[in-house]
This record gives structure tokens, sequence and C-alpha cells, in this order.
């Protein structure tokens, strides 16, 4: 009797430390965060001071004055998250099914960038597509940019950038569904009379979708959100939403605002995904 | 009958073998493109350790030994270095503990509200970092905690512990429930079941998992950002400094971490190829 | 595209294949003549090359040399697709996010037919499943995935249609069954099956000719009753059934017989039957072929004196012995539990004997272990 008793309790004794902890540190926060977003600044107080006044037009002025570093994030999240799926699929193709016993060694050669900080190789792009970098004299010798045409400080280092950060990010996913593929379906597709494309198209994409799906959250997220590429490898004018709230934190102390926006950002993000996995799952997933 | 021997051996015509061997090759030729990509800004990091910079490391001024020699020389950086190394040991462990523990609940019994565990899990890993950051702030904001050291590991606690969950559950889920059944019909109780053959057969992946909260920690600048105060942290520091140009010591310092994150992770696959050749 | 129907028929000629994987040779110097409308059956242990010649006739792998024809066709260099061969794959390899009448219908989608229902519920019906259609392949047992397995295969029609050991995840039972389905299958579509097998069992029992491979060639060809009855190789004698394997000498001719001496006792067997390139042979004789009589009973045909039942083991159909032979050998002898004679006790002092026409010579210098040492499970080819 008494062990039954344990057992039942016992996955909850193993879930409270951790859960007490998430709550605390993570439910709690979103909640303040949540409370803050409607506060306005107290009459006569000091900078960084607010009340609670239920302010919900705080949303709506947040929005209209950040509307075009909104849309610059998710325009360059999903550029970012294009170009990563393009670059990570057929990678992670050739570790799943071409790399024989290279197998885990091109895994780890994966993920081996994380151990530098990504910090310093974001920097490192800086100046890889800077005037001394060894892209920039080349184009501009073989006449593909003009003259005046730089690569740093553009919308276009950003999304490089960030393709770049996240790339393990989508390729582990990827990796992960087609290496579960049993690759005698697409023997059996080309046995069937499907050419190259076409089994590509109607089994091994449909099969990996799973990873697809995982691989693009998890590039398109933290994506979003980001604001260190945009500082490091934009100009005024690519600035995103991260840069914002950042900005209205430490320099303006506008903490209803910054919630605002944090808050706006992850609502968009969850209908968008939300979207995004109904599109998907209904379709293609097994 | 079954063998012609006389016949003349038909051999197969070049430009078929030469299509087939590129349509077979083309996406191996893709993926160095894809790991050199992955690899140029790494490289460069690399290169630029041994530049003769003085104060900004932005153009080559010729070869030197003198930053691996010295890689405290800038000020400040090895401050931050023990500052994110301690902040990601600490991290590490309490993240290791809380998320194994978890993963245990989740991956191992069946109880009312599992799902809910599962999205509560998830829902971290869901929420951009800015947002992670910037709740945290605010509640301590609101609890006069000023931000700085403790603050900071708390906050890279909350976004490593969903990480492990997941990767020691992957690890619970893949163990034949048979072995404990064997170890329980060998007289073992629920105890040494668990002591004897559970844990040291989760163990590569609470190991795994620890690897990974680190690194996430240990590389984590964002949510350090707003939870840190005054605190430098490496992430912190290259970030201040990448506006007037970065001393080449860090350069030092990310190849090192590099390296060495890389020789841990070969032995780590050396170890458990040995170990399993052994069974 | 690829007009099945018409196109290529014919005939499969392998003319002088090799196929090399690094040092390893899978598949050396192999030609081979699969006519049209046979049941043909590649048969022999993992690591023989049977896998990758049915993979180089379906276009998954190439030949290092040699050449493929169907019909008056080079199909050496065609991709999978440009083949009218179809293959039912180990394990099956259905699409596991496509319904079985999708499954089904895939191939001929692929072609360009636009109407597709009428040919999938006729086949369909042909492996009795009509009512799975909408199901996905994972809610299907075993059995059925192997039928749709089949289904997907025949519904186009091929010229050819390649079996990689189709039922190897089946249990024994399931296996019986399938393999008389498929040969019934056979005879009602008239396709041309190749079917590739390590079950000596399921070759014999389906197939019209069967080609025992080893180590990457064709050890010899024929009818099931041919390899049976008259093994040219040690390999086939024991890969095929068990054999009894006697040194001996031959000693002269009589008539259209040989005479032969097995350890100092005389026997003969019919000259057409060695396959022996000097005096030095092995006799063989099927355990089966065996007759036991205790001394002093009358015996007729070859006879070998002086051995005693060593083990006796009760299998039900039958008794199997084993009779230890003055020079050391133990002698393989099943009898028929039809005859309601008591069965011989451990110790007793016997004679064997056995028509000569039963005998079969190889060469003296075989190995006699050839073939024996497979384990009947291991299905896993080493490519």
């Amino acid at each position: 009797m008494s062990s039954i008793l344990s057992k039942v309790k016992l996955p909850y004794l193993l879930l409270l430390p951790g859960f007490l902890f998430l709550f605390t540190f993570f439910i709690l926060p979103i909640v303040n965060l949540a409370q803050t977003s409607t506060q306005t600044p107290i009459a006569n107080g000091d900078t960084g001071q607010y009340e609670q006044t239920f302010r919900f037009a705080n949303y709506i002025d947040a929005f209209i004055e950040n509307r075009e570093q909104f849309a610059r994030s998710f325009i360059f999240a999903i550029c970012a998250t294009l170009l990563a799926l393009a670059i990570a699929y057929p990678l992670a193709y050739a570790i799943a099914f071409k790399s024989g016993r290279f197998k885990n060694i091109l895994l780890v050669l994966i993920i081996a960038p994380f151990f530098t900080s990504f910090l310093l190789r974001t920097v490192a792009w800086k100046q890889i597509l800077g005037e001394e970098g060894f892209v920039v004299p080349p184009l501009r010798t073989l006449g593909i940019i003009s003259e005046s045409t730089t690569l740093t400080s553009t919308s276009f280092a950003v999304v490089i950038g960030m393709t770049y950060n996240f790339l393990p990010f989508m390729t582990l996913p990827l990796y992960a569904s087609l290496e579960r593929i049993d690759p005698r379906t697409m023997e059996a597709s080309g046995d069937l009379y499907a050419n190259g494309l076409t089994t590509f198209r109607r089994v091994t994409l449909p099969l990996s979708m799973p990873g697809v799906v995982a691989g693009t959250l998890l590039t398109f997220i933290p994506a979003a959100g980001d604001y260190v590429n945009a500082a490091i490898l934009g100009n005024p004018n690519s600035k995103m939403l991260g840069n914002v709230i950042e900005s209205r934190y430490f320099r303006i102390v506008d903490y209803p605002t910054a919630a605002a926006l944090s808050f706006t950002l992850m609502a968009a993000i969850l209908i968008l995904v939300t979207l995004y996995i109904r599109k998907a799952g209904t379709e293609e997933l097994v | 009958m079954t063998k012609v021997k006389d016949a003349t051996i038909p051999t197969i015509p070049l430009q078929a073998r030469l299509s087939r061997w590129f349509g077979r090759n083309l996406i191996r030729i893709y993926a160095v493109f894809g790991f050199t990509y992955l690899f140029i800004p790494v490289a460069y990091t690399f290169a630029f350790s041994f530049n003769d910079s003085g104060k900004s490391n932005l153009i080559w001024k010729g070869f030197t030994l003198d930053n691996w020699q010295n890689p405290c020389g800038a000020p400040e950086i090895c401050t931050a270095l023990g500052n994110s190394i301690k902040i990601g040991l600490l991290a590490t462990i309490f993240s290791t503990i809380l998320g194994t523990m978890i993963a245990f609940a989740i991956g191992r019994y069946a109880f009312k509200g599992r799902s809910t565990s599962n999205l509560l899990i998830f829902l971290p890993m869901a929420t951009p970092e800015i947002v992670l950051g910037a709740s945290l702030l605010s509640l301590f904001l609101v609890f006069q905690i000023n931000p700085g050291f403790w603050p900071t590991v708390i906050a890279h606690v909350v976004f490593c512990v969903s990480f492990v969950v997941v990767t020691v559950k992957a690890r619970i889920a893949s163990l034949d429930p048979r072995l404990e059944q064997a170890a329980m019909d060998l007289y073992a109780n629920e105890f040494q079941t668990f002591r004897r053959v559970t844990l040291p057969l989760v163990a590569p992946g609470i190991a795994a998992a620890a690897l990974l909260a680190f690194s996430l920690s240990f590389d984590d600048f964002i949510i350090t950002n707003f939870n840190s105060g005054t605190l430098t942290t490496f992430p912190k520091f290259v970030y201040v400094s990448a506006a007037r140009g970065i001393p080449a010591q860090a350069n030092v310092i990310g190849s090192a971490m590099f390296f060495l994150a890389l020789a841990i992770v070969i032995t780590g696959q050396l170890i458990s190829k040995k170990t399993k050749v052994s069974k | 595209m690829v007009d099945v129907s018409s196109a290529t028929r014919g005939d499969l000629r392998l003319t002088r294949i090799t196929k090399t994987y690094g040092d390893f040779t899978a598949v050396d110097d192999l030609s081979l003549t699969i006519p049209e409308g046979s049941f043909f059956a590649l048969l022999g242990p993992s690591g023989c090359g049977k896998t990758t010649t049915l993979r180089m006739i379906a276009g998954l792998e190439e030949p290092t040399v040699g050449s493929i024809h169907l019909g008056t066709t080079d199909i050496t260099t065609k991709r999978p697709y440009q083949r009218p061969i179809n293959t039912v794959f180990q394990n099956y390899a259905l699409f596991p996010h496509l319904t079985i009448f999708e499954n089904i219908a895939f191939g001929l989608r692929r072609r360009g037919i636009k109407d597709v229902d009428a040919d999938v519920n006729k086949v369909l019906d042909l492996v009795e499943l009509p009512h799975l259609a909408q199901r996905k392949p994972t809610q299907l047992s075993g059995g059925q995935q192997q039928r749709i397995a089949l289904a997907r295969a025949i519904v186009n029609r091929p010229a050819l249609l390649l079996l990689d050991e189709p039922l190897g995840a089946l249990d024994l039972k399931l296996r019986r069954q399938m393999q008389i389905e498929l040969k019934w299958i056979q005879r009602e579509v008239g396709l041309t099956f190749v079917h590739v097998t390590h079950d000596q069992e399921e070759a014999m029992t389906m197939a019209d000719t069967i080609a025992v491979m080893n180590e990457g060639g064709i050890e010899q060809m024929g009818s099931p009753a041919d390899l049976y009855d008259n093994p040219k190789t040690a390999f086939v004698a024991n890969f095929l059934g068990q054999s009894n394997l006697i040194k001996g000498r031959i000693e002269g001719t009589d008539g259209d017989n040989l005479v032969v001496d097995l350890f100092g006792q005389k026997i003969s067997m019919p000259k057409s039957r060695s396959h022996a390139v000097d005096s030095s042979i092995y006799a063989g004789i099927r355990p089966e072929k065996f007759r036991i009589s205790l001394v002093g009973t009358p015996t007729r045909g070859n006879v070998l004196t002086g051995g005693h039942i060593e083990e006796v083991s009760y299998i039900g159909v039958s008794t199997q012995y084993q009779v230890a032979m003055p020079w050391g050998q133990e002698l393989m002898v099943f009898e028929q539990n039809d005859d309601g004679v008591p069965p011989f006790d451990k110790g007793d002092q016997v004679v064997i004997s056995w028509e000569p026409n039963f005998t079969f010579a190889l060469r003296g210098d075989e190995d006699v272990e050839a073939g024996t040492e497979v384990a009947p499970d291991d299905l896993d080819e080493d490519e």
C-alpha cells in the first residue's frame, strides 16, 4: 500500500523543485511583465516610476510607433529562416545519407562553431564583409558591386549574420528527421518511376516535415527576437524590435512600452507559429 | 550455361558513368560549401588571434604569438572570462539537477498533468530570449533585487533547464525498459535498480545535457545583458568592445574555447565508442 | 516515363557482371539468363552477392563491369525509374505518409496515368485487402504490409518483378501461406518473378528455377529437383537440405556405372551423376535415401556394413538416426514412421543400404563443410 502511494507521489516529488523554480522565475516574471505593460508614469514621479492604470492603449501606441521595426523583425527572421533552410537541408541530407562512417564527425562539426562565442563570430562577419575583408574587393574588381556599395551596415549583412547564427538549430532537427527515414522508401520511389526530383517532392520532403517544422521554429523564434546582429552588422535603418526593447529598458527606462512590445512580439510569434504548425500539420505531417 | 567465359566483358560508357557520379556527389559538393560557410568566421577568429594588432583587431598587421602568451593582456578580459565560467558552472549544476529530475518524472512515469508539464518545459524554449531577459529583469526590479551575479545565474538556469530536460528525456526514452525489469528480476530493489542500471545508462545523456547547458550559458548575451547589471561576462566584453575594436586576446580565448570543447566532445565520443566495443 | 506495357519485354540477360566495393568483390563475373514468365530464385547465404545482383537488376546499383539486357534493350545504366522493373523490398518500404491506396497508385501516377482507381482496386482485390485502402501502412500487420508491397509493385505490370527476401519478416506459418499465395499470384498475373532468399525451403517451394549463389558467383542452376537430387558441389549439397558425404575412390567402370570404394566397401553409382575430375571423390547420399536394417536381415542395392546406432531422435513424421561407421564418420539417416516397424535403439548393430541411382559424386578436393555453417536466421546482407 505504502509503495503504491509513493509510486503515485514520486513523479510529483521529482517535478516539484524544478517547477517551483520555473514558476517563480519564468511564469511569475511573464505575469509581472503583463502587469507592467499597462502601467503609466506616476504624475510628478522620477524617471522609471510607474503605476498600474490598466492602460491597454500602451499596446497600440507602442505598435504604431514601432511598426517599422516590427515588420523588419519578421521580414528579416523569415528571410533568415528560409535561407537557413535552403543551406541546412542539403547539409543535413548529406550527413544523414551520404556520409558513411564520417557521420559522427560531421555532426560534431555542425555544432562546433557554437564553441566559439557567437559574438566573436558575428564580429568576424563584420570584418569579412567589411572594406578590408576578402569578399568586397574581389566583387568590386569583378564589377559585381559598385565602388560605393558596402556590405556591412546593411540589412543584407544582418540577414546573413542571423542565417549563420541559427544554422545549426536548423540543421540538427532536419538531420534527426531525415535520419529516421528508411532509405528503402526512397529507393522504392525510384523503383516506382519517380525521378530524383519527384522522389524528393513526394517522399523525402513529406517524411522530413517534422524536422522542417522544428528547424524553422528553432530558427525563426530566436531570429525574430534577436538584436545583436542588427546592432553589430546593421545600421540605424535596419533596427529590429529587439533593439527597441533593449533601448526602452536601458536608455529610456520606459518599462511599460518595453513590456508591451515584448508581449506583442511574443503574441505575434505564437500566432504565426500556431498558423504555421496547423498548415504544415494538416497537409503533410505523418 | 551459367558462365559465358568467352564472351567479351561489356563496359559502361564513360559519359553515363560521369553523369551518375556527378548526380551521386552533387550533394556532397554542396555540403562542402555548407561547411565552409560554417567555418569561415571560426577560421577568421582563429587567424586574427595571431594578429600583431595593438588595440583594435580590425586589419591584419603581422603575425605574433604575443596574444597567446599573454591572453589576459587586455584590461578586464580575464575578469569577464572568470565571471562567465563561474556563472556557467553554477547554472550548469543547478539546471542539470532540476532538469534531470523533471526528465525522469516525465520520461518514466504516466501521471496526471504530464502534458501540461511538457508544455511548461516547451514554453521557455519558445519564448524569445529578449522577452525572457526583460521579464526577469522586471521581476527583480519589483522585488528591488539589483541585477548582478546571482540574478544572472538564475536567468541562465531558466533557459537551460528546458534543454536539459529535452536531452535527458530523449536518452531515457531510448532505454529498453526490459533492462530495469531484468535488474528487478535479479533481486535489485527499486533504488538499486536505479543506482546500478538506470543511472549508468542515462549518464551519457546527463553529461551531454550538462555540456549543452554550459555552452548555452557561457555563450549567452541577450539574457545576461538584461540581468547582470555592471557585472561583465565574456560575451558582454566582446559586445561592448565591438564598437571600438576587439582586442586580439578575445580571439585567443574564443579559439581556445573552441579547441577545448572540440577535444572534450571528441574524447567523449571515443570513450563511448570504446565502451560500446567492449560490450 | 516508362512505357511498361509493350516496350521492353523478354528474357533478362546478365552478361559477365562484376561488382566491387573497394577491395571487396560482391559479384564476380556473373552471367545469367532469366527466361520471360518464369519464377526464378537466387538462393544463397548472406554475403553471397544475391542482393547486390538484385539491386543491379533494379538499377539501385551499377555494375563495375558487365551489362544487363531486358529483351534487346541494354538497361545497364538506366536509372531505376527508367526500367520496367519493380521491386518488393525487404521490410516492404511502404511510404508511411501515404494511404494504402496512394502507396499502390504511386507508380501509376508517376507514369502519368490519370485514372488509377480501377487498377488500384483490382490489385487490392487480388491481394484480398480492398477494405484497407484508406489506412496508413503503420496500421497494418506484417502480413498485410507484405501484400500491399506486392500489390504496389505488380499494379505496374512490370516486365520483371524483383522480390528481396519478401517473407523474411513474417513468422513461419504466415510465411508458408504467403509462399503458396505468391506462387498463385505469379501464375495469375503471368509476370517474371525474381526472388532473392536465403531460405532453401522457400526457394524450392516457389521457384521453377533456382540459381544457388556463393561468394559472388553461381554454384549451380536448375530446377529444385535437379539441385536437390544431383548437386554438383558440396556447397549445394549442404545448403539445400542435408547430405552424407563419404570419402571414396573410383575403382573402375561397369557399363554405365562406376565402381567406387568407400573405406574398403564397394558400391556402384551411375556415371552420369559423377561431377568428379579424377578418381578421388566424395560419394553423396541424402539421409532419407538410406535404409537401416539389423545385421542379418536381407538388403538390396548398395550396402555399408559395420555401423551401430549412436543417437536416435524422434521427429514425428520421421525418426533421425546417427549411425557410427567403422571409419569414424557418423552418417545421418531419416526413416519415415510409416511402416509400423518399431524404431531401432541406441547401440543396435546395423547395415545401411540404398539404391545406387540416388548416389552422386563430388570432387575429392571439395570442402565437405561448405554451406553447412550458415545461420538460417541471418537476414543481413553485407553490402
